[in-house]
């Protein structure tokens, strides 16, 4: 069989979200075009499990390994999730008038431009192309955020743009310093980005160029995970843009650029005399979740609030690979995977009570689960798992966390204890106005779809109560592979 | 030591756009600010093509046509029609004064020599003190971008320092992608001016009415 003709997974993942975005720029009608939306995100889905059962070799281009097999088969999946809530969210903002078609047309095309951009980030063997990819995707978003037009809403995205920009400049600058400190050693052009081929040979680099690129790439593609105090831009994204781009932003994309830090670390790691990245990344993460937690308290709009809850979870996540080991990473990977989860199901639930609300002020929500039963309980049931309640899945992976933090260092367990308890009660404190007591606000009803929402919250719950051991196993080995 | 003269010249052409840099950030006019951005492509330009002669690498000839098409003239103009057509106001408003703006500017110029320099001890010395004048470029570009509060004005302050990531870029001799990256740069500018037309951002954003801006947030119940 001719090398052209075999089945190429990483081709997959990229051209179906590729083609299918130059389909939906031309299709009018929403009904066609938000089921292409929903047919392409689900076939490249079914193209990311099959790399489960075979990957292609590394080309100097595109590789992968176990590591960014887990981050591909989450992000296709919550990609394709996201796309069954988009449908009927979108329906509802076509009639309400918020968009009009030729937006829709947009915003489906940008929807597969931005999974072709996260996918292309993950697949990418070199450095450089991995940088293109994450700009395309912050470019897509940025456009994304802003398509209600509303003045909030170019505010939010001009603020995102920016700081994204300068965010990812600073990410390009630490890359060509990577570049800078692996030319000698491996030799000027194409193979000293490589990432396969940096890592085997980063112990040789000269240690002091990649220390200074790594501050670079922290600060740069920290920005992006929106870790404290670069996280300005994340909640106004959030709270201004459609929610299923919510959702997307906060399951997916800041994912991806912790992916990216990831990598960067591994580098560093893989080299004695360069310094140890983890207290930077333990201390950032530390001050992201304390910060968000107490920021939670005085939040007005519901959709802001989750954004700086998924602050506070990104800051754990970036904590516990900062920590580093087995059971830290292999908590962190859980923790990161039932965070995209239960975030995006939150954000299905809160983009269908706003559009019933026709606001987003908590002041203007109560008794949810008494007016809109399932959008109510779907909401308490994912606050509930954010929260990291038992016997949800977060709690799970908060566990091993703290467990594996008080073992090696108390005090910082403390502190994050400390953190994780003020965002809880700060949590449950809004949860109460918003779903139970007195119904407040307008009444009315949606044409909600109920199913990916529950899916995630049903998902969650399942890894709470039972990890099947082909799971299990698979992120111990992405937790080796991290070191 | 004793350089050759292709290293005087990449020299002088990368500390001239550390010295435009500077002049960008003194400005109090927008139409001028712009003029000063077109020097600033066009030095960048002459950069680029100076190494791409003296790295023997013709691709990069493509990045300095870039440079200088796009950011020296086509950009600039743009620029211009949309603040006629917008009736943006002229003036530049500054959050920190000239004098203090300079310093700032000097002591990241001094920040960015001390820390390339220590660095990159072993590299070759064309290529580090490339590294520093660039990283100089870029640090001078943020500053220029908090300091100003126009949309327009922060706009040439991220061209800027995107123009010493390129000059970092062609600097690293050998680097793949850089005609790639600057591609993508430029399309990401493209969109930032068309966004700016698009969404009619006349002013600056940022209010010193707090009401408004509480609004915004979200925070006021």
């Amino acid at each position: 069989m001719s090398p052209a003709m075999r089945f190429d997974p990483v081709g997959g993942v990229l051209i179906i979200p590729a083609l299918a975005a130059m389909l939906l720029a031309v299709l009018p009608g929403y009904r066609l075009t938000a089921r292409i939306n929903v047919i392409a995100a689900f076939a490249t889905f079914a193209v990311a499990l099959s790399l489960f059962f075979g990957r292609p070799a590394p080309s100097p281009y595109f590789h992968v390994d176990d590591l960014n097999n887990v981050f591909i088969v989450l992000t296709t999946f919550v990609a394709f999730t996201t796309s069954v809530f988009s449908a009927s969210y979108i329906g509802h903002e076509l009639e309400t008038g918020r968009l009009t078609p030729t937006y829709l047309r947009f915003y489906h095309a940008m929807y597969q431009v931005l999974m072709f951009a996260m996918n292309l980030a993950l697949v990418a063997n070199n450095i450089g192309l991995m940088w293109v990819a994450i700009e395309l995707a912050t470019l897509t978003t940025v456009l994304m955020v802003g398509i209600y037009r509303t003045h909030e809403a170019l505010e939010a995205a001009w603020k995102y743009f920016i700081l994204g920009s300068v965010g990812i400049a600073l990410a390009l600058f630490g890359t060509i310093l990577v570049y800078m400190a692996a030319r000698p050693v491996i030799g000027e052009g194409a193979d000293a980005m490589v990432w396969t081929s940096l890592i085997v040979r980063a112990g040789e680099f000269d240690p002091a160029l990649l220390n200074l690129a790594f501050v670079f790439l922290l600060l740069g593609y920290g920005t992006k995970v929106g870790l404290a105090p670069l996280h300005a831009w994340l909640p106004d994204a959030h709270a201004e843009g459609p929610t299923p781009i919510s959702a997307v932003l906060s399951g997916l994309l800041l994912n991806v650029a912790l992916y990216a830090l990831l990598r960067f670390k591994m580098l560093l790691a893989a080299n004695p005399a360069a310094l140890a990245p983890g207290p930077l990344m333990v201390t950032m993460g530390l001050i992201s979740l304390v910060f968000a937690a107490f920021m939670l308290y005085r939040r007005r709009d519901i959709k802001r609030m989750f954004a700086y809850s998924s602050i506070e979870h990104m800051g754990i996540i970036t904590f516990a690979f900062g920590m580093g080991g087995p059971l830290a990473n292999f908590a962190g990977l859980l923790h990161m995977t039932m965070h995209s989860l239960t975030k995006s199901a939150i954000f299905f639930a809160v983009g269908h009570i706003a559009q019933v609300k026709g606001t987003q002020r908590i002041a203007d929500m109560g008794g949810l689960t008494e007016t809109n039963p399932m959008l109510g309980w779907g909401l308490v049931l994912g606050v509930v798992a954010i929260a990291g309640l038992p016997p949800l899945g977060i709690f799970t992976s908060e566990f091993l966390v703290v467990t594996s933090t008080f073992a090696r260092a108390p005090l910082l367990a403390v502190i994050l204890v400390f953190g994780l308890l003020v965002g809880f009660a700060a949590l449950f404190l809004r949860l109460n106005t918003v779903a139970f007591g007195e119904p407040r606000g307008k009444e009315g009803q949606t044409h909600a779809s109920y199913v990916p929402m529950f899916a995630h919250l049903a998902l969650v719950l399942l890894a709470g109560v039972y990890l099947p051991p082909a799971l299990v196993g698979s992120f111990q080995n992405v937790a080796k592979l991290l070191g | 030591m004793r350089h050759s003269l292709t290293f005087d010249i990449a020299h002088m052409l990368a500390g001239s756009l550390v010295l435009v840099s500077f002049l960008q950030l003194y400005q109090d006019r927008l139409y001028a600010l712009l003029n000063i951005f077109a020097l600033h492509a066009l030095v960048l330009a002459a950069s680029v093509a100076w190494q791409a002669h003296a790295q023997d690498a013709p691709h990069l000839y493509i990045t300095a046509a870039i440079a200088l098409l796009f950011k020296a003239i086509v950009i600039p103009l743009a620029l211009h029609r949309i603040i006629v057509r917008l009736g943006i106001h002229r003036q530049i408003e500054k959050v920190v004064g000239v004098g203090p703006a300079m310093l700032l500017g000097m002591g990241l110029v001094a920040l960015a020599m001390v820390v390339m320099l220590r660095v990159t001890s072993e590299a070759d010395p064309l290529a580090r003190e490339d590294l520093a004048f660039a990283l100089s470029v870029v640090l001078l570009g943020l500053l220029m971008m908090v300091t100003r509060r126009n949309a327009v004005s922060q706009v040439v302050g991220f061209m800027s320092l995107e123009n010493g990531l390129v000059l970092a870029a062609t600097g690293a001799k050998g680097m793949p992608l850089v005609v790639e990256i600057s591609v993508a740069f430029s399309i990401l500018i493209a969109f930032i001016v068309i966004g700016i037309f698009l969404f009619r951002i006349r002013e600056r954003f940022d209010t010193v009415d707090l009401q408004a801006l509480d609004s915004f947030r979200g925070e006021r119940s």
